[in-house]
């Protein structure tokens, strides 16, 4: 059975807030879910099938469809850190095929601005039951030194510079700018992010993501349903998974799970990388967009910072116009995981509702790419393909 | 300079299969566990082996030289500290800190060798320096 094309993306709601010191995160949660089932004119009492990952609070889905008072008869809490929400459409689609829901609703909301979070910077105890952590605990990984590492590679094998990997952040502050929600609304230029202090080499303050509260939701709904709205219909044709880590020892930093997630995402839709008119790519750190576009098919390995360099990722100057709503790197990064607005800017650029000054002319073919965890120990890759009806 | 204090996870028998690693290291031992089935060492340590689920994997004496894979100075730490993937002469490349040395001069493929490094309430760790 194939799911290309048995579920539509027939909502979308990115929270205003960048900053909720007076919100809890249930709330958002909620707050995110309303807009989202409004945005495709469905109410609660459509819902019947319920996703979230390890932001929701409490016991996940429990404690979720419990404060929402939803009635479910399907749910999944799969958790492959910010790329969980990607693999929530997949689900949903798959869901939605085999006849298990109707409209199923994802939420993501968070608040580690509020909270104090020092996100990228401080060592996480965890359970020591995780098998890896009595082995790496002790040498103070954290979320940007373990993507430094794998820049530091990348530059080692490709000679990528940092003035390449700057040109990402140029370019999604290129976008920030028309952004009124945007954390980080100005301008920068190559040499703005090369001159920011270095946090962890060869990583610099402007090559990071910003940290925010705030979250989002999408509601995915049967082919059924979404012929009865009067949305513009945006249809799931391509998906894909991948879970990659340390490989017992065999370390690679120079490539991510979205060598694997991207090939089966393009062979389910029918399409090849060429044909994207728009990308929404995850954007943790610089690093994360340039190995991610290299396995997605966008350039060769290795030449990712050729390809990013000189504007080619700015929309209406580049070839591939990549995150217009300023990505994580400007915009937001609500829970510090940003793969649900990864596929909320793909659903407005695909409905023409992307800011004018970004939108795609005729965007009718756009990807959504997510890396969840760390890029370099372990994490996830999720790849949705999605086509304008 | 201030020396970094080193945390550890747990306690050395928080995983039972794991404990005759940290034993061996409070002796000033580094172990390395390899497969009897198919015949390669890995890492992190594990009781199956993550090439052909064998469960018939062996501790054996790590010789404690390698080469620097990949590595990241964090300068916005309250002491600035190096990170690394060290690939082992012995096969597998393993996560560590890079220590006693002046990080500038740091660069990837350069030899470096075992140092253990007392931590904060656990057993010490295996950590590099330059050869
Ligand atoms: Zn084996």
């Amino acid at each position: 059975m194939s799911v290309k094309g048995k579920a539509y993306i027939a909502g979308i709601y990115e929270h205003p807030t960048r900053r909720a010191p007076d919100k809890s995160v249930a709330q958002l949660h909620a707050e995110c879910a309303k807009g989202a089932l409004e945005d495709a004119g469905l109410t609660r009492d459509d819902v019947d099938g319920y996703f979230c990952a390890g932001d929701a609070p409490g016991m996940g889905p429990l404690s979720m469809v419990d404060y929402m008072n939803l009635k479910c008869r399907h749910i999944d809490a799969t958790d492959i850190g910010g790329s969980s929400y990607l693999a929530h459409v997949a689900h949903a689609a798959e869901a939605i095929a085999a006849g298990r829901c109707n409209v199923a609703l994802i939420t993501l909301a968070g608040r580690p601005r509020s909270e104090g979070m020092a996100t990228g910077t401080a060592p996480r105890l965890g359970n020591p039951a995780q098998p890896d952590l009595q082995f790496e605990y002790p040498y103070s990984p954290t979320v940007v030194n373990m993507y430094a590492m794998c820049a530091m590679r990348h530059m080692h094998e490709f000679g990528t510079t940092s003035e390449q990997l700057a040109w990402i952040k140029v370019a999604a502050s290129h976008h920030a700018q028309y952004n009124p929600h945007a954390m980080l609304p100005d301008v920068v230029t190559v040499q703005d992010v090369v001159n920011s202090p270095i946090v962890a080499s060869p990583l610099h303050r402007l090559d990071c993501c910003v940290i925010s509260d705030g979250g989002g939701a999408l509601v995915i709904v049967r082919p059924e349903i979404a012929a009865s709205l009067n949305r513009p219909k945006v249809k799931v044709i391509g998906m894909g998974e991948a879970v990659k880590g340390q490989m017992g020892g065999n370390v690679d930093l120079t490539y991510s799970g979205a060598r694997f997630s991207g090939p089966a995402a393009f062979a389910m839709a029918g399409v090849k990388p060429s044909d994207i008119q728009y990308a929404s790519i995850y954007d943790s750190f610089t690093i994360t967009v340039l190995v991610q576009l290299e396995d997605l098919g966008f350039c060769e390995k290795g030449q990712g910072g050729r390809f990013v360099a000189d504007g080619n990722l700015i929309a209406g100057q580049g070839k591939l116009p990549f995150n217009t709503d300023g990505g994580g790197l400007c915009n937001n990064h609500p829970a510090n995981r940003g793969g649900i607005t990864k596929v909320i800017e793909a659903v407005r650029q695909l409905r023409g509702e992307a800011h004018p000054k970004v939108q795609v002319k005729d965007c009718s073919l756009a990807l959504a790419h997510g890396t969840g965890g760390s890029l370099g120990t372990r994490h996830g890759s999720a790849t949705l393909i999605m086509e304008r009806e | 300079m201030a020396e970094k204090v080193v945390g550890f996870a747990g306690r050395p028998d928080s995983n039972p299969d794991i404990k005759p690693f940290w034993d061996a290291a409070t002796e000033g031992r580094f172990l390395i566990k390899a497969c009897t089935t198919c015949g390669r060492a890995h890492w992190y340590p594990r009781a199956v082996c993550p090439f052909c689920m064998s469960d018939r994997t062996e501790w054996r004496e790590g010789s404690g030289q390698g080469t620097i894979y990949s590595f990241s100075v964090m300068q916005r730490a309250p002491v600035p500290y190096a990170i690394a993937y060290v690939t082992l002469e012995d096969g597998p490349t393993m996560m560590t800190n890079i220590v006693d040395c002046d990080f500038s001069g740091l660069r990837i493929g350069q030899k470096v060798r075992l140092v253990f490094k007392p931590t904060e309430g656990g057993p010490p760790v295996p950590m590099f320096t330059p050869v």
